[in-house]
């Protein structure tokens, strides 16, 4: 078992996530994380996922993906050449002394502070899971009251776009 | 899905816009597939009902089973002014979509079923789940509630898209009007390309009765489907070259050469490598049974011969086959000596379940026709391999291991002499569509099948009830053909209600019932692995019993003709009879015995080195080694 991230392009039509998802689980593969947003073209969007597999059903599962009709592009992003990225917002408590404390840690993660209450400061922070898992154990003792993450969101490193192709099968004009 | 209500993003040098290269080859394509009548329609007026009704017109639909309801009365009143299109009322929709891949089966072409929102639409998913496990290619039309409705849990609100959303190869759900020619083209299109199966076309009534206007033929908006279907030549060289060289090849020929037409190649292939060929259950018929190279089905019900010598080849050339269980039995042990090569449409059955040697992604039809001159060549330049040995070998197994039958111990009519028969007297022009269980098994090791199509069953899904229906459609896709229903009394009783669709839409379709009186596959497993326990397979419908229902009787209220043979002495004079009745369904309660088992037999999750050819006789291996 080893970590895949997968960059899936899917043309944006109603139910294209639930073919995703639904083709993961009835194939008995584990989503780690998932992440869907748009894209530069209003037609397509892209399916960040994140799965725990081995080598070879991974190719099974690509093959089953590339399947769907509405699956336009399927692309493994390494962890070398792929920036990836979650976002983590943790509320925590922060009264009186600790909140100093509560603050260096936000500043050594380079983290943001994007709410203030007088007993808690709600933090932003963006990053691999490595360091959003030790932002969250720094964070840990001053009292953590609430966590949202998202899905890995990843791109990869160099000038070269993965939709360039995609978009020419779209075939609309910009 | 994500919605795409974000703003446009800035481009910096907007790219001349493509001429759209892949989606305009796709049409052309398609107005091929499609069957399209080849002249363009500009936007006529119409309802959504009527539009429907002209797409599948234009898409070259012939006949549609159906049954109407709320959600699709609009689409059937315009249905009832079609001159092109014959409606076949069913009794249950079930019935439709078997029926839909009964003709599909035995014609090539898209069958079409229709049914209402809700229970008619759920009734469905079996057939839809069965054409999707043997790539056959139906459109399913189901009518949904009105758009406004939907996900309210209005009356006979059924999601069935989200339903079937694992078991169709594609579904739509139309609730725009102005979509429904560019869907239906698309269905038909992805029906039947690429590796072919069940498409389902939900539309909601609001749909139906709105105004819009038709045109034809759509523009297809496929970008993320392009099955491949010409065959990488490199891989086809290497093929060639094993080929030319094993010493005991084996071709393992599954549905997919039926499915691809490429019969009359692989008789080419056959004869130009001389190498063993195995048909499997769903390729029965793709070779000549009475091919000298033919070693019949291989699998848990398997000739000795077929089992083995896939067992024992060095090349193992798989063609649109998919190494099912039932055919390789535990996977480790399965071929264990083969070099593999890998010949399908569909490039996730590539190495799904056995590491293959020279993976060849195409159409079977394009690979053998573009792997016959490799092969040529090859044998051209080192002379046609010494496979005389291999074939001694094979033919050893062939005559000490030959398929048969005992006689029954209670005295009762033998069940594989009784569609041994059916097969010699009918012939190979007939049209064999078997239920689900041993009289499947039976049917598919003792009836000689000489040309693709004249066998029709469910083999992946295993549907019991499939085969009246299906035997239904393949009479009405092919008239001039016998069509034999060969049924089990269980399977029988799922689905017999079409008889009266028969009866009344004049389909004389013939049904031999091998009655055993039991679920006789799950009573072999229960003879066998459960101490004789016969735990629920008593079904009472055979000898000495109380007959309920009672076959004949049955078939009577249907308006069929119906016998009954209980003797060998009776069963060719009862066939004939049955074979002269030409104008009306006939129905044949064969009563034969129930303890007729189906051997030989490789027991479920274990090597294929195991298989019985009777009960407790294995075959001793490597007599010659």
């Amino acid at each position: 078992m080893s970590r895949h991230t997968l960059s899936v392009l899917v043309e944006n039509k109603p139910g294209v996530l639930t073919r995703v998802s639904g083709l993961f689980a009835r194939r008995s593969f584990n989503i780690h994380s998932l992440a869907v947003g748009p894209t530069e073209h209003p037609e397509i969007s892209r399916i960040t996922v994140v799965v725990d597999v081995a080598e070879l059903p991974l190719e099974q599962v690509t093959k089953q993906l590339n399947k769907l009709v509405h699956v336009l592009k399927i692309v493994e992003l390494e962890r070398d050449s792929s920036v990836q990225r979650e976002l983590l917002m943790v509320k925590v408590r922060a009264e009186g002394p600790s909140r100093s404390g509560v603050l260096e840690v936000v500043q050594l993660f380079r983290a943001r502070v994007i709410d203030v209450v007088p007993d808690a400061v709600t933090i932003e922070a963006t990053g691999g899971p490595d360091k959003l898992a030790a932002l969250l154990t720094a964070l840990e003792p001053f009292g953590v009251r609430e966590i949202v993450q998202s899905g890995t969101v990843a791109i990869g490193r160099g000038s070269r776009s993965i939709t360039d192709r995609s978009l020419e099968r779209v075939g609309r004009s910009a | 899905m994500v919605q795409s209500h974000h703003p446009a993003p800035p481009r910096a040098a907007a790219p001349t816009p493509a001429p759209r290269p892949v989606v305009s080859s796709v049409t052309d394509v398609e107005q091929v597939a499609a069957g399209g009548t080849g002249h363009a329609v500009h936007s006529e007026g119409m309802d959504g009902a009527k539009s429907i009704v002209r797409s599948l017109e234009e898409s070259g639909v012939e006949v549609i089973f159906g049954l109407p309801g709320g959600a699709v009365l609009p689409l059937y009143d315009p249905m009832m002014d079609s001159k092109k299109i014959r409606h076949i009322l069913v009794r249950h929709e079930q019935g439709a979509g078997h029926a839909a891949s009964g003709y599909a089966h035995a014609t090539g072409r898209v069958g079409v079923c229709v049914a209402t929102s809700g229970p008619g639409a759920t009734n469905l998913v079996t057939p839809l789940a069965d054409a999707n496990m043997d790539s056959i290619p139906i459109v399913a039309i189901t009518g949904q509630v009105g758009a406004a409705l939907i996900g309210t849990d209005a009356f006979q609100e059924a999601d069935i898209v989200g339903i079937t959303l694992p078991i169709t190869k594609h579904s739509f759900l139309v609730t725009n009007p102005a979509d429904i020619p560019r869907v239906i083209a698309e269905a038909f299109h992805i029906a039947s390309t690429g590796r072919p199966g069940p498409v389902l076309i939900d539309i909601a009534k609001s749909a139906m009765v709105a105004g819009t206007t038709f045109s034809w033929p759509p523009e297809l908006q496929l970008p993320g489907y392009h099955p491949t279907t010409k065959p990488h030549g490199k891989q086809i060289k290497e093929a060639a070259r094993l080929l030319a060289t094993a010493r005991r090849p084996v071709l393992y020929v599954g549905g997919g050469v039926i499915r691809s037409g490429a019969a009359a190649e692989l008789l080419k292939l056959a004869n130009a490598s001389g190498a063993a060929v195995v048909t499997t259950l769903m390729a029965r018929g793709a070779l000549p049974d009475s091919h000298p190279q033919n070693l019949g089905m291989p699998g848990m019900h398997g000739t000795v011969a077929a089992v083995a010598a896939l067992q024992k080849c060095d090349l193992l050339v798989a063609l649109g086959t998919r190494f099912d269980d039932r055919v390789t039995g535990k996977l480790s042990s399965f071929a264990p000596h083969a070099t593999v090569i890998h010949a399908d449409i569909d490039p996730a059955e590539i190495g799904k379940n056995r590491t293959v040697d020279v993976p060849i992604v195409g159409d079977l039809k394009e690979v053998i026709n573009d792997l016959l001159p490799e092969l040529a060549a090859e044998q051209a330049q080192h002379g046609k391999p010494d496979l005389a040995a291999w074939w001694r070998q094979i033919d050893d197994w062939r005559d000490t291991y030959p398929l048969g039958f005992a006689p029954t111990d209670d005295g009762l009519l033998s069940p594989q002499h009784v569609i041994k028969r059916l097969g010699e007297i009918s012939g190979p022009e007939s049209i064999f569509v078997s239920g689900v269980g041993q009289h499947q098994m039976w049917a598919s090791q003792f009836i000689r099948y000489e040309r693709p199509n004249s066998w029709i069953n469910s083999g992946g899904l295993g549907t019991m009830g499939y085969s009246v229906p299906a035997a239904m459609g393949a009479k009405v896709g092919v008239p001039d053909r016998t069509v034999w229903s060969i049924d089990g009394d269980g399977c029988f009783q799922m689905t017999n209600q079409e008889l009266a669709t028969c009866t009344i839409n004049e389909i004389p379709i013939k049904v031999a019932i091998i009655n055993n009186s039991s679920l006789g596959m799950v009573r072999q497993w229960q003879t066998l692995f459960y101490e004789s326990r016969y735990s629920n397979t008593d079904l009472n419908t055979g000898h000495g019993t109380v007959r309920i229902p009672d076959f004949v009787k049955l078939a009577e209220a249907y308006g069929c003709v119906g016998l009954r043979c209980d003797n060998e002495a009776d069963v060719d004079a009862t066939i004939k009879r049955a074979m002269e009745i030409d104008d009306q369904a006939v129905v044949v309660d064969f009563t034969v015995s129930r303890d007729a088992m189906v051997w030989p037999m490789v027991a479920a999750g274990v090597s294929n080195d195991e298989i019985q050819y009777a009960r407790g006789i294995s075959p001793a291996w490597d007599r010659e080694d």
